[in-house]
């Protein structure tokens, strides 16, 4: 193995179809037109010198080091911002570049202090590479002169060291802006700037302000762009230069982007996003690029735990005794309560095939169809709403497509913070012009932020999705805006015209809807009209409107409002779910809902069936098993007694903790597989302990239903990676599973699911990455999908009703509570927290309107309690306008706040996902922590003992 | 597993497929039979049996469609 080095090619790739032949140094080279003349000498080998080019941004022209002389033109322009042109005789080294480039490099070097032994970019810095290209041997100008690198230097600035992942030295700083226009051009933030001018200028975050001050986010771009080491990654200068590299997944948001993790030895040094990464296109965020410290972190578990009982602390105990205890426990529960009364949860953290094996499990070892996964609390909608409207449970497109959008609405989204990578690629078409339309009940970030404004931003009453995007319909079909010829061509013309029918009923218009959800009649004409109109048309969703009781019913409007007006089917347009976690789509893909096997086919379906009873040699099911939330609900009934939970902490993420706490309480064998002791497992018998992704191989899929490796950088730390884990316990009950590698689990899943049958681990070797379909008739995998037609043959409408929530306001809960993510934080925060991103989001706080809070006495940081009719728990107020009175909201990534104590058991209709996002609430001052949740931590400290241990490993 | 829950979630699938028309009370049928297991769908029917308390009509009739297409 070695260290990868993609080739920078200095500027962009460009589109053009048209090639333009040119001769650069005596040899003929055609490259697409617009490409410059830097780009194309690396076309063909030939590396121009270059300092303040880079291909991840704009050409900007500042370095002249990359000049070059061109025949019949005056000068020796800079190869970065001079485009080809048909003929071009270009000479890249003449006796003259190379003394313009030497006395470039020794202006620069002259302001630079000379200490590469102990730089922390020795090996990996462009500065030092370049004085080695032009043949650097003096810097005439000596380094006595006015410089920022002398400490008694009067321009001589700190170090910031302000943010935890990495360093800014001034003083090693050439003031090539290749950070800022990263900043700008590829993270789109704008928080860096040069400060300054000539000499004096500098890279400043904002005004002259530290960068954890700053408006940074910490993506990591600049870091990734700077030339030297004066933006640096601490690991890098604690550790040093890697040595090998490998590429993989990131285990965070359903993204999924690629990166390179850079090693030394089996010690990570740090994750560079990979270019050639079909969803990242070469960018990160905070959380993949830096937060993967969990991995080592100090309260992992890496032993099997038992116990007897929850009032017990740990014990130890090899894997052998551990599984040994788990698999008689279940045996005897089963023995006792009936085959049904166990199940179990695959997780969307973990990758495919461990997600396969836990089904498989289940299935065929348990006997029983007792399995859901955490998309059941996340995306089941999207799942059953275009299955039902489009035919595939998946979204319809690729994240390059929104290159070629026009119009873009983002719903109960909101992805600078939940997608961060994708929304740095939206933000960029943004700027280019692409229209923006917003609805949301907060204000979230893109509806205004640096060069990014939407047209329109409905700041709905929460729960009021279905009647917002139905009013939306109204509009375009009243008006006459509906693209007939689609509709007749690719849906059911009769279904179409009953649901027009109902939407023009005069109770769905804009006047109607407007008042009762809060929002603007005019803005939802304007909205309406942009969307029929404006070109290609994209709708981007998150939980915002999956999670409520009508969260199914939200899914289908917005597939009726994408085939209305035309635009599925084709790079730019489409519906497209923001899948929470990074394998939300693989979890669902693989079988994990109780009622389908892999590949969305319902249990009793007799032939699907009888095809994995041949092949696993056992009976199955044909009965639907419980989902998530009907466990619970069995388990406090008396009739579900154990549960196998793989990589996923219910008792914090899943609504009203009291229910949840009360259902594992009332079970007899929990099995939690984890890499910390979850809050989850204060109620749980046996530990396991789970690996990182960087421990395994396997694979995930992301929101675009890209297909893409994970692979193993350094050996499990616990000893086994997650599926064999699986496989152990499969043994144990008696059902043997017998896989080798993962790909063999990979090999299985092709052969029993039609839209796998074309992947295999050869295969994702050879492209990267596969998009399912991947079959016969699709063998390099599908981006956008429903090109030529739907998958269930004609699109379907269907008729969207309005149905408030049965949970109100009133004069007790007066508040909407509604929840939500920060960009530093992941899910519950068990990984996240235990890394520095606790900087930037310590502690959830409550968002409240001025008025709201005034109203109540409460100032901004005050402890406030929050209540609603499910529980009630303190936390500090965060007073602001960014929500509409009447409304508040906070986030869920720490169990001491346990904001879940407070949502309800209300569900979607459809598939049972929480109301997450609607609960009336009363906040009221307070003087700190409810006795709840002091009790609650009483109990978490108690059951995390393990004997022999002093210190107890913490949540 | 408590009546209330089931019979306020079946109301739920219930108020969806009244408002699809024609057939309502088949698709409120079937989506039970698809997603809820067997002793989700015993209960509720144990339920009916007891007078049915709380659910609407058309849930009412789903519910006598599911019993009798096993």
């Amino acid at each position: 193995m070695t260290l990868i080095h993609e080739t920078d090619f200095g500027t962009p790739a460009s589109k053009s179809e048209k090639l333009v032949t040119l001769t650069i140094d005596g040899q003929s080279i055609s490259v697409p037109e617009g490409t410059s003349i830097m780009r194309a000498a690396m076309e063909m080998g030939t590396k121009i010198p270059k300092l303040c080019a880079t291909d991840m941004v704009d050409a900007f022209g500042s370095c002249r080091l990359c000049l070059v002389e061109i025949e019949g033109r005056p000068g020796t322009p800079a190869s970065c911002t001079t485009p080809v042109s048909p003929g071009l005789n270009v000479k890249t080294q003449t006796p003259r570049l190379k003394q313009l480039r030497k006395g470039v490099m020794e202006l620069y070097i002259s302001d630079h202090p000379l200490d590469c032994l102990t730089c922390a970019a020795n090996g990996d810095c462009e500065l030092q590479d370049m004085a080695g290209a032009v043949g650097l041997r003096e810097v005439r100008y000596g380094m006595d002169g006015a410089n920022h690198f002398k400490p008694d230097s009067p321009l001589a600035m700190p170090k910031d060291e302000s943010n935890p992942y990495f360093t800014y030295d001034p003083a090693k700083c050439i003031v090539c802006s290749r950070c800022v226009r990263a900043c700008e051009e590829v993270q789109g933030t704008f928080a860096l700037t040069i400060e300054g001018r000539g000499f004096d200028s500098r890279v400043s975050p904002g005004q002259h302000e530290a960068f954890l001050d700053s408006d940074c986010v910490s993506c990591g771009a600049c870091v990734q762009a700077c030339p030297t080491a004066t933006l640096q990654e601490k690991s890098v200068i604690e550790i040093g230069q890697p040595e090998h590299s490998v590429v993989t997944t990131c285990a965070y948001c359903g993204v999924g982007c690629a990166f390179k993790a850079e090693m030394r030895g089996d010690e990570l040094v740090r994750m560079v996003p990979y270019k050639d990464g079909k969803a990242n296109r070469g960018h990160s965020c905070v959380k993949g690029r830096f937060a993967w410290g969990y991995a080592t972190h100090k309260e992992r578990i890496l032993s099997p735990m038992i116990r007897d009982s929850i009032d017990q602390p740990w014990r130890e105990v090899g894997w052998q005794e551990a599984i040994g205890f788990a698999a008689n426990r279940l045996k005897a529960i089963q023995a006792r309560y009936g085959r049904d009364s166990i199940g179990g949860i695959t997780s969307s953290r973990c990758t495919n095939e461990e997600t396969f094996l836990v089904q498989k499990l289940i299935r065929a070892g348990f006997g029983t169809n007792n399995v859901d996964t955490c998309a059941r609390v996340c995306h089941s909608p999207t799942g059953y709403g275009l299955k039902t409207t489009f035919g595939t449970s998946a979204g319809t497109q690729d994240f390059d497509s929104v290159e070629h959008t026009d119009v873009v609405v983002v719903i109960g989204a909101n992805p600078t913070d939940g997608h961060p990578v994708f929304a740095s690629r939206l933000k960029k078409r943004l700027r280019q012009g692409a229209k923006l339309i917003v609805i949301d009940p907060r204000r979230i970030d893109l509806v205004k932020s640096p060069h990014i404004k939407a047209e329109v931003h409905l700041p709905l009453l929460p729960g009021t999705n279905v009647a917002i995007v139905t009013a939306l319909a109204h509009v375009i079909v009243t008006e006459g805006l509906v693209d007939e010829v689609f509709v007749r061509e690719r849906c059911d013309w009769a279904e179409f015209q009953e649901w027009a029918a109902f939407l023009s009923e005069p109770r769905n218009s804009p006047d109607i809807v407007g008042p009762m959800a809060g929002v603007e009649p005019d803005a939802i004409r304007h909205a309406a009209r942009l969307f029929a109109t404006g070109g290609n048309g994209a709708i981007y969703y998150g939980l915002g409107v999956t999670e409520h009781s009508q969260g199914t019913t939200t899914v289908m409007a917005i597939a009726n409002l994408a085939m209305a007006t035309g635009n599925i089917g084709r790079p730019g347009v489409g519906v497209n779910p923001l899948r929470g976690q990074n394998n939300v789509q693989g979890a669902c893909d693989m079988g994990s809902f109780p009622h389908e096997f892999s590949g969305y086919r319902h249990v009793s379906d007799d032939a699907t069936r009888q095809m994995f009873e041949e092949l696993w040699g056992v009976p199955l099911s044909g009965d639907p098993g419980l989902r998530i939330p009907n466990m619970l609900d069995a388990a406090v009934d008396g009739s579900f007694k154990g549960l196998y939970v793989q990589g996923e902490d219910i008792l914090q993420s899943d609504p009203n903790t009291h229910h949840v706490a009360a259902g594992l309480a009332a079970m007899e064998c929990v099995i939690v597989q984890d890499l910390f002791l979850n809050e989850t497992a204060n109620y749980a018998h046996v530990f396991l302990p789970g690996c990182t992704f960087l421990e395994k191989d396997g694979t995930f899929t992301n929101a675009e239903r890209r297909i893409q490796r994970v692979r193993r950088v350094m050996a499990p730390k616990n000893g086994y990676a997650d599926w064999e884990v699986t496989l152990l316990l499969a043994r144990a009950m008696g059902f043997e599973m017998d896989y080798a590698h993962p790909s063999q689990i990979m090999d299985e899943i092709a052969k029993v699911t039609p839209s796998f049958k074309g992947v295999s681990y050869q295969r994702l070797e050879e492209m990267g990455s596969i998009q399912w379909p991947c079959n016969d008739k699709a063998p390099l995998g599908t981006p956008v999908m429903h090109i030529d037609g739907f998958v269930r043959g004609k699109g379907k409408f269907v008729i969207t009703e309005y149905i408030p929530t049965e949970e109100r306001t009133g004069a007790r809960f007066p508040l909407l509570l509604t929840t939500g993510r920060i960009l530093s934080q992941y899910n519950v925060g068990a990984q996240t927290r235990r890394t520095a991103n606790v900087v930037w989001h310590e502690e959830d706080r409550l968002e409240i309107h001025p008025h709201d809070a005034e109203n109540r006495g409460i100032c901004d940081g005050d402890w406030i309690k929050l209540q609603s009719r499910s529980g009630e728990t303190a936390l500090r107020a965060l007073i602001t306008d960014r929500v509409a009175p009447g409304v508040v909201y906070t986030t869920f990534h720490h169990p001491d706040t346990q904001a879940n104590v407070i949502t309800t058991d209300y569900s979607d209709w459809a598939t049972n996902c929480p109301e997450y996002k609607v609960t009336a609430v009363q906040v009221s001052p307070s003087n700190g922590p409810t006795p709840w949740q002091q009790e609650y931590e009483a109990q978490a400290q108690r059951s995390r003992r393990i004997e022999g241990h002093a210190v107890e490993a913490a949540e | 597993m408590s009546p209330d829950k089931l019979v306020m979630m079946a109301n739920q699938i219930g108020a969806f497929f009244a408002s699809q028309g024609p057939g309502g009370a088949k698709g409120a049928a079937d989506h039970i039979r698809s997603f809820w297991d067997p002793r989700m769908q015993a209960r509720i029917l144990d339920h009916l049996d007891k007078g049915g308390e709380g659910l609407t009509p058309l849930v009412v009739q789903a519910l006598s469609m599911l019993r009798s297409k096993p």
